[in-house]
């Protein structure tokens, strides 16, 4: 009954009184769509692969000379790449488990009946409403060794935050994760309220106590969601751009994309830092498969 | 459904019409220039040009952050968007080679620019490659790296007898980088917030390299030589190790937190009470004298770069020439801009607004020397000043010496000769993928 009704159009319907069938109809919708993304996205991707066999340039008009698989080469030889990759890695675990457990925290201290609880939770949605870039701006305000009020507020006197080159890549990963914690937190929050109340009256009854009940009842129920969550936070921590290239220079805390931007547009390596997406992109798919697979066992359980 | 997609597209088809009829009516042309106070003073020219000939100029600009890049796909995209852009002295080699600047080499020789604009700014603003005779640019603005620095400070009699008492000679405007460092280091009081010098840090862009420059210029070094593409015994010599050092060691007397510095925050440690001196373009000298941007404006001198231990003296370049973009469609009408732009009543108006001239005429001048507390410096500067590599990969050799010099300036890894054998060994394999000098 549900399949005819999606697929046939109502006969006394004012689409069906122009002449559209259901057919056209459905056309008319996907066919826009399907070649927005042929000509946005799915073009660039198959151009630029083509472009990183090349030495092509786009800031001159020398004509681009195949190379093979020489840009590729280069880059996995070069040691700069490397360690930027190795910065992302450090990057992308110390901000998604920090908002991990921030997120997930806060959501279950949320979980209960408290006094405002709605503008509470709005509240603390705020710092993802922001623009990536507003929030780089203010918290180099905020890190300032001579006048940011992190400084002054924890009585640190002139702590380099950004400046001091193993501390800056920390300190970005700390914006993202005041950033990012409210989005863990909504989604562990529409998690836990989905877990029945009767497990845990059942619980309760069997004297079971708190770590037992969080371990055995409510992770294995909400483990799913937040699953959903990492994902979307590593990928996008993985491609984290505006927010480091905004507060720090420090070679130490160079993420992956800021090399593959300053390549691109200041460098104009257009060939190089098209193999150079490449490798990004297949290592961003290669994790989320393993977290999709991951989440599906997680499901089935 | 048909009338409305044909009705649509007249509709698209008429705007489309009118935009360009409009735009071809009117006679304008558009300069593309970074955002800082020049490029108002560039408008301001301009509005008298369109006084005089009704030809209307306007002057857009960009975040200097995104200038390079945004000025470049505008060409790599061959767009008309801009007849006229004020491009960056390294620019050239990109701009020529890659067919995005009108070659101006007769309208150079027509007007014997090289003999109308001071000599270092046609060699590095104009001509690519370097003594190849061939002109692409118009010296538009010139600019170099020089100090500011703080009068009341330097002229406390308690400070200057505590000074000579610590030091053995007379607190004075630094005779050399030794007496720039031992000012920088005499002024460095953390617990009273005072600190000794401002450099540049940055390594986005070209801040690094023009910072380090100041010193390796001054020290006798070279970053190679511009004809061979030789880098081997000139970025690694023992000078340019020494520079290095020198450069590093001032690091040790700015603000906290002065790892990613360029020249608003080399204006902010003066106008912020930071800093005794601080090194910056000429350009952003202007609100340094103006009470209302700098509090301290009666109590701010100014010098040029001083001499190394060998006594050569010179400074980094920054400054810029116009060039007509290839694109343009009013080529023509840019070219009598450009005749108008080169008179000498109008360097004479460009200077008065503001702007840095390059006319040898007008810079000679006293009544442009004695215009501001600042412009004798820039005058002496002028004339002996060197720049970056101006070949088209100039952008991969400028992230090569941010990638070596700053972890070894800021993380403090390695050492100086290390840093620049490294940096030498960078620089051979870029040039020799490019087929240069070999």
């Amino acid at each position: 009954m549900a399949t005819t009704m999606i697929t046939t159009l109502d006969r006394s319907s004012r689409a069906a009184a122009r002449g559209l069938s259901d057919i056209s109809i459905r056309n008319l919708f996907i066919i826009p769509t399907v070649l927005f993304l042929i000509v946005f996205n799915i073009f660039p991707l198959i151009y630029s692969l083509g472009y990183s066999f090349t030495d092509f340039r786009a800031s001159t008009n020398a004509p681009a000379n195949f190379v093979g698989l020489q840009n590729y080469r280069d880059l996995l030889n070069d040691p700069y790449v490397w360690s930027n990759f190795a910065i992302t890695a450090k990057y992308v675990i110390i901000s998604v488990a920090g908002q991990l457990l921030v997120g997930f925290g806060v959501a279950m201290l949320l979980n209960r009946d408290i006094p405002m609880k709605g503008l509470l939770t709005t509240l603390l949605l705020l710092p993802m409403m922001l623009s990536m870039a507003v929030v780089g701006l203010f918290w180099k305000l905020l890190y300032d060794p001579s006048f940011g009020i992190i400084n002054y507020a924890l009585g640190l006197g002139t702590f380099e935050w950004l400046s001091d080159p193993k501390m800056a890549l920390y300190a970005v990963a700390l914006t993202d994760i005041w950033m990012w914690s409210p989005f863990v937190m909504l989604l562990s929050l529409a998690g836990l309220s989905a877990v029945p109340k009767h497990l845990y009256e059942a619980a309760a009854i069997d004297r079971a106590g708190p770590f037992y009940t969080f371990f055995r009842i409510t992770l294995p129920l909400v483990a799913p969601i937040l699953m959903i969550a990492v994902i979307f936070r590593t990928m996008e921590a993985f491609k984290t751009f505006d927010l480091a290239y905004i507060l720090t220079s420090q070679p130490t805390a160079e993420l992956i994309s800021i090399r593959l931007y300053k390549m691109a547009f200041q460098e104009w390596q257009t060939g190089r830092s098209c193999a150079l997406a490449y490798i990004v992109l297949i290592m961003v798919l290669a994790i989320t498969n393993i977290y999709v697979k991951y989440l599906n066992k997680v499901k089935e359980r | 459904m048909r009338k409305l997609v044909t009705s649509v597209l007249a509709g698209i088809g008429l705007t489309l019409a009118c935009g360009t009829s409009v735009y071809a009516q009117e006679k304008s042309l558009t300069i593309f220039w970074a955002e800082w106070d020049p490029a108002n003073y560039l408008q301001e020219l301009g509005n008298e040009y369109e006084k005089e000939t009704g030809v209307k100029i306007t002057v857009e600009t960009t975040p200097w952050s995104d200038f390079q890049t945004k000025a470049f796909t505008e060409f790599n995209a061959h767009g008309d968007a801009y007849d006229l852009v004020v491009g960056d002295s390294q620019w050239l080699g990109a701009g020529s080679t890659g067919g995005h600047y009108v070659d101006l080499t007769d309208f150079f020789n027509k007007y014997k620019l090289k003999d109308v604009m001071a000599p270092a700014t046609v060699k590095y603003y104009a001509e690519y490659p370097g003594n190849s005779g061939k002109y692409w640019a118009i010296p538009l603005e010139g600019d170099a790296v020089g100090w500011s620095y703080r009068k009341d400070w330097f002229e406390d009699p308690k400070e200057k007898e505590a000074f000579k008492a610590k030091y053995g000679y007379d607190l004075d405007v630094p005779k050399d980088f030794k007496a720039l460092r031992d000012i920088a280091e005499f002024f460095y009081r953390p617990d009273q917030k005072k600190y000794g010098i401002a450099i540049y840090t940055d390594n986005s862009y070209d801040a690094m390299a023009m910072g380090f420059e100041n010193a390796l210029f001054s020290y006798g070094g070279e970053l190679g030589d511009y004809s061979t593409y030789k880098v081997d015994g000139f970025i690694n010599s023992d000078k340019a190790v020494a520079a290095l050092d020198a450069y590093k060691e001032l690091y040790k007397f700015t603000p906290p937190g002065w790892a990613k510095s360029f020249f608003v925050e080399d204006n902010q440690a003066i106008t912020e009470n930071l800093a005794a001196m601080s090194m910056n373009y000429f350009a952003f000298f202007p609100s340094l004298i103006n009470e209302a941007s700098n509090p301290n404006a009666k109590n701010t001198g100014f010098f040029a770069n001083p001499p190394g231990p060998g006594g050569d003296q010179f400074a980094a370049l920054g400054g810029q020439g116009i060039s007509i973009v290839s694109y343009s469609q009013k080529q023509d009408e840019a070219m009598k801009f450009l005749e108008w732009f080169i008179k000498d009543e109008t360097q004479k108006k460009w200077a008065a607004l503001g702007g840095y001239t390059c006319s040898a005429a007008v810079l000679k001048s006293p009544e442009f020397q004695n215009a501001t507390p600042y412009n004798k410096a820039f005058y002496e500067t002028m004339f002996k000043v060197k720049d970056f590599w101006a070949v088209p990969e100039y952008a991969e050799l400028l992230q090569q010496l941010n990638q070596r010099v700053y972890p070894y300036m800021i993380g403090g890894e390695g050492t100086a000769k290390e840093t620049l054998d490294a940096l030498a060994a960078d620089w051979n394999a870029t040039f020799k993928k490019y087929g240069r000098g070999q």
